[in-house]
């Protein structure tokens, strides 16, 4: 049997509201970075659930997927390099302390 | 072995740059490069003159510029004439340089005063060897500010500045003249090379006023150089300087270039009778005038001053009658015996340490070198027989005699009869009777009594060679067609009765019975005091032409100040106030304008300033509130 599309719209939608919350809200970089993963893999979800829905071309969605996933790699590995070199010259690495775009 | 004329004024030359650069370092040994340098130029001066005198004439020149296709040259020549002057110069230049060794001696400026004397040397000589006017006007200007240098070389004392400045400013009257003659005997005959001033160019033009005023215009320049009258009066004065420049410069050697320069264009003079009587006139009232002046001077300098104007005023008189020859004669043999007067004078001064002929008398026998070769001067400047004075003075004579202008003659005769008596007067005051000094003269040492020696064997014996002993081979050398010479025994008995009566006079009055010159000054008390102060040629000069002269530089300096000076500053304070109101407008309408706009900048992005946090998280709140902005818009469309 299969899941109803509605749910799992409704629960990638919830699950992309906690990533943004946790975007929005946390202070630690490593936290920010770890939000986004959850809201890129929120939209993983969406594109799978669609794809297996709506039967026009049942590969496209999942193709979409490993891009994303792999961007996403992509993003931690370099988003984390930042980070490190955030903390090596400014000792810290709780966003709000940084704030060298307003000097 | 070829000569180099050239070399003869760059030996001087050399010898003034150097003592100028190193007379600091060689001191006392300066004297000796000035020695050296002038002993040089005359070795070759003699070498060049001996060519001369076998026939070969030096013209070496090349073009200097070139006007409206004319070229104006620059070079050296040397025709009999400058190789005379040039015997002359480098001759008893090198005496009176040795000379100045003793003279000068434990003088400030020692090294100084020979450059100078290096300097006028090569000038002089450059004046002397010129081939053109031009070139010779270059010359001319220089030996004037040695002259002046040299009159003022102590300047120190005030009459000695005054001097110089008076006998600088004199000569300039003449020198303007001189220039503006160049210039107009330029426009009337297209030349001034020395060489092309024949008797044919001048008749070409015979008859041009042009000529005649040009002429008039160079011999004013003589007149000035030559101390003649009404410009007599500076040479005087230039007695303030040292003893061997008044010597070198104001007796034997500059003050002769004015007569070189009228013997120079003798064919231009010769050819305008007109300006030849001007010339003889002017010479004939400076001898007399001067010798005047000469009777009752108690400088013993003055003395030699005005005889020396009297003396150029007779060459002048010679060129004026048509005697070339007879006035560069006696230049010749004045240069001679005038150097060794004034040289002797030199000595004196240096024994006696005065001037004044009241403070000398007796000298005989503390000075003897000095006693006897001022005697043999004394006696050639008399004109008395065999010396050179008389020789060529008598050519003199002569040449007025045979011309029409049987005045000048006589007043000639009278001037030489006074000159006899000054001289003997001059002679007798400072020599013979008691001695009246309050120090104890001394001879002067070797350096000045072996160049006296030299002289007086020259004054001696220089006058023969224009003697009819020789055939008159002097007048012959120069003149360039020979005249018929011969002499004239009326002339020569009276010459020779003159002298005597001269010289018996002063005996009379000086040796004999020394009351009667004052007797006599009283009788004819107006003559005394018009010569004593002679005619009063300076007061009248300051009275009319100087007070004049004041009072045109007064009222220009008036207008100086008062309308130029004021016009000036009136636009200086006219701009200052203008450019008060520029600034005004500067500071508050421009610069407000640039203010305003950077402060309404500063307001507005203070505004805008609120948005940029610097937190990304809002930054991040606004890019999704955005979003939902977007969302929302598409949905509800």
């Amino acid at each position: 049997m299969s899941i109803p599309l509605t749910h799992l719209l409704v629960f990638t939608t919830l699950l992309f509201l906690v990533g943004l919350y946790g975007v929005l809200t946390r202070r630690n970089a490593v936290g920010i970075l770890i939000s986004i993963e959850i809201m890129l893999n929120a939209v993983n979800i969406n594109f799978v659930a669609f794809g297996s829905t709506l039967k026009t071309s049942p590969d496209l969605g999942q193709v979409f997927v490993i891009f994303i996933i792999v961007l996403a790699a992509a993003t931690a590995a370099v988003g984390l390099a930042i980070v490190l070199a955030i903390y090596r010259n400014q000792k810290t690495i709780y966003m709000d302390e940084i704030d060298l775009l307003k000097w | 072995m070829v000569t180099h004329p050239i070399l003869i004024p760059l030996f001087p030359l050399a010898s003034f740059i150097v003592i100028t650069f190193f007379g600091k370092w060689f001191k006392e040994k300066s004297a000796w490069i000035a020695i050296l340098a002038s002993a040089a130029s005359c070795f070759i001066s003699l070498k060049a003159i001996a060519q001369v005198i076998h026939g070969t004439t030096f013209y070496q020149s090349f073009v200097w510029l070139t006007i409206n296709q004319i070229p104006l040259e620059f070079g050296i020549s040397i025709d009999p004439l400058a190789a005379m002057m040039l015997f002359v110069v480098t001759f008893v230049g090198t005496l009176i340089v040795i000379y100045s060794t003793g003279y000068m001696h434990d003088d400030l400026r020692y090294p100084r005063f020979f450059a100078y004397l290096s300097l006028f040397l090569f000038s002089m000589l450059g004046l002397v060897l010129s081939s053109t006017l031009v070139q010779m006007y270059l010359f001319w200007e220089l030996v004037g500010l040695c002259s002046y240098f040299l009159i003022g070389f102590w300047f120190e004392k005030k009459s000695a500045a005054e001097a110089g400045r008076k006998a600088f400013i004199t000569n300039r009257i003449g020198d303007i003249g001189f220039f503006l003659g160049i210039a107009t005997f330029f426009y009337a005959t297209r030349t001034v090379r020395f060489a092309d001033i024949q008797p044919e160019l001048i008749h070409a033009h015979a008859g041009s006023l042009v000529l005649s005023i040009s002429a008039l215009l160079l011999f004013c320049g003589a007149v000035g150089k030559s101390a003649q009258f009404p410009l007599h009066v500076w040479l005087p004065d230039a007695m303030e300087g040292p003893t061997p420049v008044s010597a070198l410069i104001h007796a034997a050697t500059m003050v002769a270039a004015g007569i070189y320069l009228v013997a120079r264009l003798f064919p231009l003079f010769h050819a305008l009778p007109h300006v030849s009587e001007v010339v003889a006139v002017i010479g004939t009232i400076t001898a007399f005038g001067a010798a005047f002046f000469a009777l009752t001077q108690l400088d013993i300098k003055k003395v030699l001053a005005y005889s020396t104007i009297s003396q150029l005023g007779y060459m002048m008189a010679a060129l004026g009658v048509g005697g070339m020859t007879a006035g560069a004669f006696h230049l010749m043999t004045h240069a001679f015996f005038k150097a060794l007067l004034f040289l002797g004078a030199g000595s004196v001064i240096h024994g006696t340490g005065v001037q004044d002929m009241r403070e000398m008398g007796g000298l005989r026998k503390s000075m003897p070198i000095t006693f006897w070769t001022f005697a043999v001067a004394t006696v050639a400047i008399a004109g008395i027989p065999p010396l050179s004075g008389f020789w060529s003075k008598d050519e003199i004579l002569t040449s007025a005699f045979e011309s029409d202008h049987l005045i000048i003659f006589w007043i000639l005769i009278m001037t030489a009869a006074m000159t006899s008596f000054y001289m003997f007067r001059l002679f007798f005051l400072t020599f013979f009777g008691k001695t009246r000094s309050h120090s104890h003269p001394h001879e002067s040492p070797l350096v000045m009594t072996i160049p006296l020696s030299i002289l007086a064997i020259g004054s001696a014996v220089i006058g023969l060679p224009g003697s009819p002993w020789m055939h008159h081979w002097f007048q012959n050398f120069l003149s360039t067609h020979p005249e018929e010479l011969h002499m004239n025994s009326f002339v020569m008995t009276i010459s020779i009765a003159t002298s005597v009566f001269g010289l018996a006079a002063a005996f009379m009055f000086y040796i004999i019975n020394p009351a009667i010159p004052e007797r006599f000054a009283k009788k004819n008390w107006f003559l005394y005091a018009a010569s004593q102060n002679k005619l009063w040629i300076d007061e009248i000069y300051q009275a009319t032409f100087i007070r004049w002269f004041k009072q045109i530089a007064n009222i220009a300096f008036k207008f100086d100040a008062e309308v130029v000076d004021r016009t000036v500053n009136e636009v200086g304070l006219k701009t200052v106030l203008v450019s008060r109101i520029k600034n005004w407008v500067d500071q508050y309408i421009v610069d407000g304008l640039v203010n305003l706009t950077g402060w309404l900048t500063r307001k507005i992005s203070a505004v805008l300033r609120l948005f940029q946090t610097g937190y990304i998280h809002n930054y991040l709140f606004v890019l999704l509130l955005g979003i939902l902005i977007i969302v929302y818009s598409i949905l509800n469309t």
